[in-house]
């Protein structure tokens, strides 16, 4: 009896493990053009992990979710725009402080076309590599005044606002990442918020 | 007499039937030579499997025990031939097979059959012969790929000419990964600091997998992408247009060297 207590209770928790996934948001619609609204913070500043880097994620109502799955529709233009409220790590390879992907071939960064980062002012990036999309996120300046400390960050903090958009190819599930080693504390940066899907890295869904 | 019989008709098959469609492919100098050592294996292989089954069959059709029986047999007493035998064949096998594998692997032509042999290779390429560099880079969770006969353009994207050797220089920034270049027959462990240098000679145009065979974290089941050997022309194209593509973010790069230790970043 004990001994079947044991296994369903091992059971339960590996299936619990392997299906656990943050909910997806779905990007807005209009005209034909998808559009996805995301943010990113130095700390997420709630349970589980609040000191752990993050994105978050504009739902269809306006709400800030925490969640790095997107739903996008395909074959179809997205249009990303991007607030970053982090300060600067630094590119560990410098190779990815090029925009790749978009549309035009730039990213528009606090309303200039911008086609190469200094790798040295890099936060983060949103890069989906099956996709050859990369655009590396600027932080912005260390001795910024009114920080975001949680999300979700109000614009009225110190940020830096990122568009750029990419095409969608067929139905399928692509991962994304950031590639800046941003997580604090953690071997080379690499450790775990980039290494747990919700927050530096996820999927699109292109249904 | 029905091991011989097997192993009569088996092992035919296992080479002219069975061997064309054992990995890897003739895509290269390395991978043929990898091919024809599967090959010599699984041939060798057989008798001996089959030496295994036909005894076992044998036993269980033979040796039954028909009615009941309540004593153990007689003890076994050993067979100084059989076993005499048995340790002359397997060892012939097994040093026959080594000494094959040694020289097979310093033969120049294959330059180290496409194995990572490290930053000071044992076997190099015959003399005379143009070799391309080409690094290959390992980051959590993407390969880049730089040409420093080429002013040091890194790339996505990987591709070689066809029958020119290539020199894989294969290092990571982060932690450890693996290139496999599988049609290739080139296998090469990517560590931080470390130069680890691998050959190959592609036979002819094609497409090729390149996955990390070194699980590396959440997205090494990902790590992967398509290479291409293309004719010379072709490549002296694609590497003037990387040239091209890329020519914003050279400027940037590091210098050209075999390893890099990039700085701790200010936050990690």
């Amino acid at each position: 009896m004990v001994l079947a207590v044991l296994i369903a209770a091992v059971v339960f928790y590996v299936a619990d493990f392997l299906t656990a996934a943050p909910a997806a948001v779905s990007a807005v619609t209009q005209n034909g053009t998808a559009h996805l609204t995301l943010q990113t913070m130095a700390s997420y500043g709630h349970a589980p992990d609040p000191d752990w880097v993050t994105y978050m994620a504009q739902d269809q109502n306006g709400n800030w979710q925490h969640t790095t799955i997107y739903k996008l529709p395909a074959h179809t233009l997205v249009t990303v725009t991007l607030y970053q409220f982090d300060s600067a790590t630094g590119l560990r390879n410098p190779f990815l402080a090029q925009v790749r992907g978009t549309q035009g071939g730039f990213a528009v960064i606090n309303g200039k076309p911008v086609t190469v980062l200094n790798p040295d002012l890099a936060s983060h990036t949103f890069s989906v590599p099956d996709l050859g999309v990369s655009v590396p996120l600027p932080g912005v300046p260390s001795n910024a005044k009114n920080t975001c400390t949680a999300g979700p960050c109000s614009l009225s903090m110190a940020h830096t606002t990122i568009q750029f958009g990419f095409m969608t190819p067929g139905p399928g599930t692509y991962r994304w990442q950031c590639f800046v080693p941003c997580a604090v504390g953690f071997y080379f940066g690499n450790g775990g918020p980039m290494q747990t899907i919700g927050w530096m890295s996820g999927e699109l869904e292109v249904t | 007499m029905i091991w011989a019989v097997a192993t009569a008709i088996v092992v035919p098959l296992v080479i002219w039937v069975v061997g064309p469609h054992i990995p890897p492919d003739h895509a290269s100098v390395q991978s043929s030579d990898q091919h024809t050592i599967n090959v010599v294996l699984t041939s060798l292989a057989t008798p001996v499997l089959l030496f295994i089954w036909v005894y076992f069959g044998y036993a269980i059709a033979v040796f039954r025990r028909a009615g009941e029986e309540i004593v153990d047999g007689p003890p076994l007493e050993g067979n100084a031939r059989v076993q005499l035998i048995w340790l002359a064949v397997t060892s012939v096998l097994v040093l026959g097979l080594a000494t094959y594998g040694t020289v097979d692997l310093l033969n120049t032509n294959g330059a180290g059959d496409g194995s990572g042999q490290g930053p000071s290779p044992l076997v190099k390429p015959p003399s005379g012969q143009k070799v391309l560099q080409v690094q290959v880079i390992g980051q959590q969770w993407l390969w880049t790929f730089r040409y420093p006969s080429y002013g040091g353009v890194e790339t996505p994207y990987l591709a070689i000419p066809a029958n020119e050797y290539v020199a894989f220089h294969v290092t990571s920034l982060d932690v450890d990964h693996s290139f496999w270049a599988y049609e290739l027959g080139v296998k090469a462990d990517a560590i931080p600091g470390n130069d680890n240098v691998a050959y190959v000679k592609a036979l002819k145009v094609m497409s090729f997998q390149i996955r990390c065979a070194e699980l590396c974290g959440l997205w090494h089941g990902h790590m992967n992408t398509i290479g291409h050997v293309l004719t010379q022309a072709g490549f002296a194209a694609w590497i003037a247009k990387q040239q091209l593509d890329y020519r914003g973010v050279t400027p940037y790069l590091p210098p050209y060297s075999n390893v890099y230790y990039p700085p701790p970043s200010r936050r990690a």
